[in-house]
């Protein structure tokens, strides 16, 4: 009924041509579009970064670049990842979803929602051209932790504007999509009827309006002591560099979840749909979502564990990080218990979820190891890390993008993928992923140390495994590239339902859906 | 601009160059900031071509809303949207504040004690400055070559409580100003609107004096330690809100002067007013943890 009315309005309302249609949109659709495509050029910048790492760490010994250069590898793969791929990858994902979901005709402030893209590829050209400057690109970390960051050369005020550019990018999004949900409901669609995307997405919009402009007053203050005299880092002048990392995780572990609550929403929308049952445990849930980020505001410290905070912190950072295995646990057990007795069947979105909550279990069992203060001196800053925050974030944030994609794809092109590549895509990546990633916690419980360009011979074999899992794995994405493209020119025609077992708003619109979602309002009952 | 009302009413914009002129102004100020902070002559230009390229985007992005506000494009349900908006804005702006103030609360219980000795920590104390104190207001830091000495610090019962009457005024006079507005007593409106004005303006030339006689007479810079950085990134940042403040009421004033707003219908007023509030707020916070605690 909705799609006749939607259908309706479409011949006034077409879409501009050219390429301005993209640079003035303010069409929730071709925004996320954007988004998404930035997202995957961002994966594949920061990709290649990931590729050059695992050269250099192939065999021990300087072989390709220099320390420097491979510092700087480690740092702008980071940044790039986390602000260049998985949050834009999921700003796109609300910006397609959310307005369909909830029965809108497209976000709450249009306008704004054009700007918060458009800010992105200025804040990365600022980065990423710091490639080319006296002193090289930032290399002290994405944490950009004091007073090492303080010698980066002519990248260092690059590198902060860069981040403020990005913050206010973020948060201007989040304002939009708080202002979406909470406004833009269709006529009985309460709270309690959303989707769990769109829940996990109001609180992630939380999270960035609290958390990014803290990032903001950290790199405001690092730029102050560099160049205006300050001393909020330097022991000097009373200050205390520990002070940045207390600063910089209170945003950084919300930042954390950030980038993995969308993902829950997006499994809890693709396990229901293939297990043709309902979500078990819908409002605990929701619950879990909220208690995990509020929790995520009072874990801070357990980043920096070893850096000599007083015993009480220490406990206090502890128990609370080691509390969230509860909530999440809550989610894993939910979704399992949907799948039981489900009639399922196995597509590439269901295989990249099941993927997912395998794969980001063993991310967070070895977080709860990591979150263990006295286990924790032994792994801090050791490739152990690195694998933990890998397993979460690439099988975790990262698969979860990926089978939304596979999962909204036909929605949003109204031609089905290739199934038979999708799930070779599924089977390459999983397989590789994991020789690229696994093998790292042997060598971290081993000792060997992140961030560094050579290694001890003892590491060299496990090293040279992960090498080959991350070629592989680097190589295997240039398939999803391919499906996605394939599928956008063209395929078999999609229906409005796609899946047999989906349910939604956003399933009764045809694919692909009219420019504008609802024009006129749908009533859910 | 071209735009569509869906069935229900709501306003969707259709295409908007301001947003582009804004990421490019955004790009070529602080790209030339940080040129000119490396020491770049460039630099400087590239910041007035982005200033002038912020305000292009600025004048012509409120001049659309506020066209389009005014021809009554806007139904109850898009105001909802700006109301939200601006609430959380000036959310993430508290939450900016509180990096500040959590800076000042980490120095004054944690890096200042251990730095004078006390508690777990107290190892750099011995080893590297051994006559440092921990004492508040920090007059001393442990390295005088890197950072100076302060003669004095500014006392809260001078002109701070004179600038916190002020702002506390300018809270009641803008509130008198809306009730005006509502009661479509637009004499009243524009009056209170314009001595709000005033009070903000004062209360800007009375922390601009303060930061001279700090400067000049106190020895209290930004390079006296982490009294000093704490004391100017925390009264600059909300002074910076203040002045931004006045410009939007500025601006709301000369819409009132020009017959706009109506009295069930005014939120252009009503968000400026409630940033007004929030930097009110903030100078209270500042008024009890930097001057006076």
């Amino acid at each position: 009924m909705s799609h006749s009315h939607a259908a309706h309005d479409e011949h006034h309302d077409r879409a501009p041509s050219g390429l301005m249609r993209w640079v003035t949109t303010t069409n929730h659709k071709d925004i996320g579009t954007l988004y998404l495509s930035f997202s995957l050029l961002m994966f594949f910048v920061g990709g290649t970064m990931a590729m050059v790492i695992r050269a250099e760490l192939f065999q021990p010994g300087l072989q390709f670049v220099d320390p420097q250069f491979f510092n700087s590898m480690t740092t702008i793969h980071a940044l790039v990842m986390i602000f260049g791929a998985v949050m834009p990858g999921f700003v796109g994902l609300a910006n397609w979803m959310v307005p369909m979901m909830i029965g809108a005709p497209d976000m709450a402030l249009p306008r704004m929602n054009n700007w918060s893209f458009w800010l992105l590829p200025f804040a990365f050209i600022l980065l990423l051209s710091t490639f080319f400057m006296p002193g090289g690109a930032p290399a002290g970390g994405w944490t950009m932790y004091a007073p090492l960051v303080m010698q980066t050369g002519d990248a260092f005020p690059f590198l902060i504007f860069a981040v403020h550019i990005l913050g206010i990018s973020s948060i201007m999004g989040a304002i939009n999509i708080i202002a979406t949900v909470f406004n833009m409901r269709a006529p009985g669609m309460t709270f309690m009827k959303l989707p769990l995307f769109v829940w996990t997405w109001i609180i992630t919009a939380f999270l960035l309006i609290a958390s990014m402009p803290v990032l903001a007053g950290a790199v405001t203050m690092l730029l102050t002591d560099r160049f205006f005299g300050t001393s909020f880092f330097s022991a000097a002048g009373g200050g205390d560099p520990v002070m940045y990392q207390h600063i910089f995780w209170f945003f950084g572990h919300p930042e954390v979840y950030i980038m993995i609550l969308p993902a829950f929403g997006v499994v809890s929308a693709i396990v229901p749909t293939f297990a043709r049952k309902p979500l078990f445990g819908y409002s605990s849930m929701v619950y879990a979502t909220a208690s995990i980020a509020f929790l995520s505001f009072i874990v801070w410290a357990h980043h920096m564990f070893t850096v000599g905070m007083p015993l009480a912190g220490e406990l206090f950072f502890m128990y609370t990080t080691v509390l969230i295995a509860v909530p999440t646990g809550v989610k894993i057990f939910n979704w399992v218990a949907t799948m039981w007795k489900g009639s399922m069947t196995f597509e590439t979105p269901m295989l990249f979820a099941l993927g997912f909550i395998v794969m980001f279990t063993i991310g967070g069992f070895s977080g709860l190891m990591l979150g263990v203060t006295p286990a924790d001196f032994q792994y801090h800053d050791t490739y152990f890390v690195v694998a933990h925050f890998h397993y979460v974030l690439v099988t975790g944030a990262v698969y979860s993008i990926m089978a939304a994609v596979y999962f909204w794809l036909p929605k949003w092109t109204g031609h089905m993928y290739d199934e038979k590549l999708g799930k070779l895509h599924f089977w390459l990546s999983t397989i590789f992923v994991n020789v690229l990633f696994f093998p790292q916690h042997f060598l971290g419980l081993a000792g060997m140390p992140r961030r560094i360009p050579d290694y001890n011979v003892q590491f060299a074999d496990w090293n040279m495994v992960s090498s080959i899992g991350g070629f592989m794995f680097g190589l295997s994405q240039l398939l999803f590239v391919y499906i996605v493209i394939r599928c956008v020119r063209g395929g078999q025609k999609a229906t409005a339902q796609v899946w047999e077992g989906a349910h939604g708003l956003e399933w009764t619109l045809p694919s692909p859906p009219p420019y504008h979602s609802f024009t006129t309002p749908p009533v859910v009952k | 601009m071209s735009g569509s009302q869906s069935a229900s009413g709501y306003y969707v914009p259709h295409g908007s160059h301001w947003p582009i002129v804004g990421s490019i102004a955004l790009f070529t100020l602080l790209g030339g900031f940080a040129l000119a902070l490396n020491g770049y002559g460039i630099g400087k230009g590239s910041m007035v071509i982005g200033v002038i390229f912020l305000l292009i985007m600025l004048f012509g992005w409120f001049g659309t809303v506020i066209r389009e506000s005014e021809t009554g494009m806007y139904n109850g349900q898009v105001d909802v949207s700006f109301r939200w908006g601006m609430v959380w804005f000036i959310f993430s702006e508290v939450m900016f504040f509180a990096a500040f103030f959590g800076a000042l609360y980490y120095a004054r219980h944690f890096s200042v004690p251990w730095l004078g000795g006390e508690g777990a920590k107290a190892a750099t104390h011995q080893f590297l400055w051994s006559s440092f104190e921990n004492v508040w207001p920090l007059k001393s830091t442990p390295n005088q070559t890197l950072f100076t000495q302060i003669k004095e610090v500014i006392g809260p019962w001078g002109i701070p409580a004179l600038n916190t009457a002020l702002l506390l005024s300018s809270g009641v006079t803008i509130t008198i100003a809306h009730w005006g507005l509502q009661k479509n007593k637009r004499g009243q409106l524009n009056l209170f609107l314009f001595l709000t004005i005033a009070l903000g303006v004062i209360f800007l030339f009375c922390q601009g004096y303060e930061y001279i006689h700090a400067y000049h007479e106190l020895g209290l810079t930004l390079h006296s330690g982490i009294y000093g950085s704490t004391f100017f990134m925390l009264t600059g940042f909300h002074g910076l809100h203040v002045t931004l403040g006045a410009i939007m009421l500025t601006v709301i004033l000369f819409r009132c002067l020009k017959g706009h707003f109506k009295p069930h219908h005014h939120f252009g007023f009503e968000g400026v007013a409630w940033y007004w509030h929030f930097v009110d707020v903030v100078w209270l916070g500042l008024f009890i943890f930097v001057y006076i605690l």
